[in-house]
């Protein structure tokens, strides 16, 4: 008899010890980040983690890390095989393709709460949120002020911007000074997402576009149209006339603003120290306004939700935990990026106001468009790529542009068109 | 006479020398590039780049960025990872693939001219024509573990292992090579009451010495090499090989001597794989030759 009374009570013990460790137990969402690599990132994703799992009992996210220039082909591998974890990162200008091709929910959270967030850091599609970064990035004109005083140059503003023509005669009097290289460098050495980031904007601002933004369904007038087709010929002008290289060194890319080979260097805040690390005088101009206004792209990493995910309310609850200004801060201060909100701004020594790198939340306040929001984008990117390297070639204007219009609404029509 | 032959001889031999001499420069040259440029700083790597100073231990030597190559990737582990999945892999389809050369070339069956055609026709196919339909059916096999079973392969060496052990063009290699044996062997070892699993382990396989050292290293440097499929299958760091860990180093900014110095270990154990089996090449010419 004491016998069986100790197995019950032994077994009454061990039904109650596993019920509280099961209540008490936390439910673990995957994530993917694309930060693998770099010792920096990874630290602050990490912290964040920890401190998000620590905050509360329902939630533990485990990390795994992807390096960056491989994330994407493991994402689609990974929705093809079935197995995407609970959150994930994706670049902002990717995430209608991820949305469309049914790799990601969308992501309920409270929206008050990214009310005040840089435009470009909300990742939109169908009228659903379905991505939201801690940062974004943007691109200046990077020079210095002895250069802008050597050459008699106004010092635009991002509500005065240098005009076509004013653009056009500061690198005509920085070749004409012949103390550099080349007037402009362009970041000709940085092929890939590079070229619709950073050129597609200087198309935008003549008045073109990659795609027809009114419907999605078509390029057709926005490539290869009067406007996309005067911006054609300034490219191949900028590279004909001889204000920048069509081909460019790596290693001129990374160091040759440093090393003075160039005037006037058109790159993004994230090398923004670098180049003030070199020359204490470097001013960060806002892009020109070539016609329509002065452009500059717009968003970067965002997380968000994968759709096979069983526990969107605890992705979504980390993804609402990493909203804070002191996470969004840390970034900042760690990569560079700028943070999402003026109040993280605040809180950063180079993007604060009277920062050295303040302006930046100004230009994509005021001067960001974010590139095609369309699931096509990933295949229009390729083509806008191909077609601005071709031209900065010597390739003919017209007949390039009118070709990647008619493979970009190729590629729509074969989609079904994408949803739109 | 004597006097100018010897000269000839002497020419000719210099001559041999030299040649073979430019041809083992423009080979090495690229290994002696990898392994100074591991030792500068990047600003140096990139001076150096344009000159023969790219080729000299000169300047600011340091093992600094292979101390730094470490930090940034698990380098030990994914060498482990390669190595693993690679030697195994060589051994099952050195093993496979001579079996099966075995059994199309001696074995009398039906069907095994037909079945060669389409093992052979499997040549054509791209890799990637078939990496998505094999990343569906390994996502979903069953695999008994320790675990017990389980369902789907990713994030494990044998999902990264079992697709390669068998391919056309090894069993291609064998068959080849197989063809070229001297019969009366085989029929004297049949007339003696010799099973096939007896000729196959006593008398085909130590006389492919030759074939087995190419068909290994052939194996190696693909399965060394792999980036697509183990970029596929391995979500867990744990799990990745060299190829993919590269990927590890090419961030916004390149820090190409971190570069040079995980190529320079990724590649020791390649080098030492073929030496080690270019000996083993030559020593089996010279002692499986068959006089007639």
């Amino acid at each position: 008899m004491k016998l069986f009374k100790f197995a019950a009570s032994a077994a009454i013990m061990a039904w109650a010890a596993a019920g509280a460790s099961a209540a008490l137990a936390q439910t673990t969402l995957s994530m993917w980040y694309h930060g693998a690599g770099n010792e920096v990132e990874l630290k602050l994703i990490n912290e964040l983690i920890t401190d998000f799992n620590a905050s509360q009992t329902d939630w533990k996210v485990e990390l795994q890390s992807f390096p960056q220039a491989a994330y994407n082909d493991s994402v689609v591998a990974g929705a093809l095989a079935g197995n995407l974890p609970d959150i994930l990162d994706v670049d902002g200008p990717n995430m209608p393709n991820w949305a469309w091709a049914g790799y990601m929910q969308p992501l309920v959270i409270d929206e008050t709460k990214i009310a005040n967030f840089l435009p470009g850091t909300k990742g939109v599609w169908d009228g659903k949120l379905y991505s939201i970064g801690l940062w974004d990035a943007a691109v200046a004109l990077v020079t210095r002020q002895s250069t802008l005083d050597e050459l008699g140059l106004r010092k635009p503003t991002v509500d005065a911007p240098w005009t076509k023509d004013e653009f056009m005669a500061a690198l005509d009097a920085a070749k004409a000074a012949g103390k550099w290289e080349f007037p402009l460098d362009l970041g000709m050495a940085w092929t890939g997402e590079w070229y619709p980031y950073a050129f597609s904007p200087f198309l935008q601002s003549f008045g073109g576009d990659i795609v027809d933004r009114t419907t999605y369904k078509t390029a057709e007038g926005a490539l290869n149209g009067d406007a996309a087709m005067a911006f054609g010929e300034w490219w191949q002008g900028l590279f004909k006339n001889g204000y920048a290289q069509a081909t460019q060194d790596p290693a001129d890319r990374d160091g040759g603003f440093a090393a003075g080979k160039y005037a006037f260097s058109w790159n993004g805040n994230w090398a923004a120290l670098g180049a003030l690390a070199a020359f204490p005088d470097t001013v960060f101009l806002p892009a020109p306004d070539l016609g329509a206004g002065p452009k500059i792209g717009a968003a970067s990493w965002q997380f968000g939700v994968s759709a096979t995910s069983k526990n969107p309310q605890g992705a979504a609850a980390f993804i609402e935990f990493a909203l804070q200004d002191k996470y969004l801060a840390a970034f900042s201060n760690g990569i560079g990026l700028i943070p999402a909100t003026p109040t993280a701004a605040e809180m950063v020594d180079n993007y604060k106001a009277g920062g050295p790198l303040s302006v930046f939340v100004e230009y994509s306040a005021k001067t960001a468009l974010v590139r095609p929001v369309t699931p096509g984008y990933v295949v229009q990117a390729k083509v806008f790529e191909k077609a601005l390297a071709d031209i900065a070639n010597g390739a003919d204007v017209a007949a390039t542009l009118d070709a990647a219009a008619d493979e970009i609404n190729a590629d729509i029509e074969k989609n079904g068109g994408y949803g739109h | 006479m004597a006097l100018i032959s010897a000269d000839n001889r002497g020419l000719r031999l210099a001559t041999r020398y030299a040649v073979l001499g430019l041809i083992a420069v423009i080979f090495v040259f690229p290994l002696v590039f990898m392994v100074m440029s591991s030792l500068k700083p990047d600003q140096q790597l990139l001076q150096d780049s344009g000159n023969l100073r790219a080729f000299l231990p000169v300047g600011d030597i340091s093992l600094d960025n292979y101390t730094a190559a470490f930090q940034r990737a698990p380098v030990a582990t994914f060498v482990f990872n390669s190595v693993l999945v690679t030697g195994v892999t060589v051994l099952l389809s050195l093993l496979i693939c001579s079996a099966a050369g075995f059994a199309f070339v001696f074995v009398n069956w039906k069907g095994r001219g037909v079945l060669l055609s389409i093992l052979l026709a499997t040549l054509i196919l791209p890799f990637e024509t078939i990496a998505i339909p094999m990343l569906l059916m390994v996502a979903h096999l069953p695999w008994i573990g320790t675990e017990g079973i389980t369902w789907g392969w990713l994030n494990s060496y044998h999902v990264q292992i079992i697709p390669f052990v068998a391919d056309g063009l090894t069993v291609f290699l064998f068959v080849q090579y197989f063809k070229d044996l001297p019969g009366e062997l085989i029929e004297a070892a049949r007339v003696e009451g010799a099973s096939w699993g007896q000729i196959y382990r006593r008398i085909v396989m130590p006389l492919s010495g030759p074939i087995l050292a190419t068909a290994a290293i052939l194996k190696f440097l693909v399965m060394y090499n792999q980036y697509l499929w183990p970029l596929m299958v391995t979500q867990e760091e744990g799990y990745r090989p060299v190829m993919v860990g590269l990927q590890y180093f090419f961030q916004l900014n390149v820090a190409w001597g971190e570069v040079m110095a995980y190529l320079s270990m990724i590649t020791v154990p390649v080098l030492a794989f073929y030496l080690y089996l270019q000996k083993a090449f030559i020593a089996s010419i010279a002692s499986t030759g068959v006089k007639g």
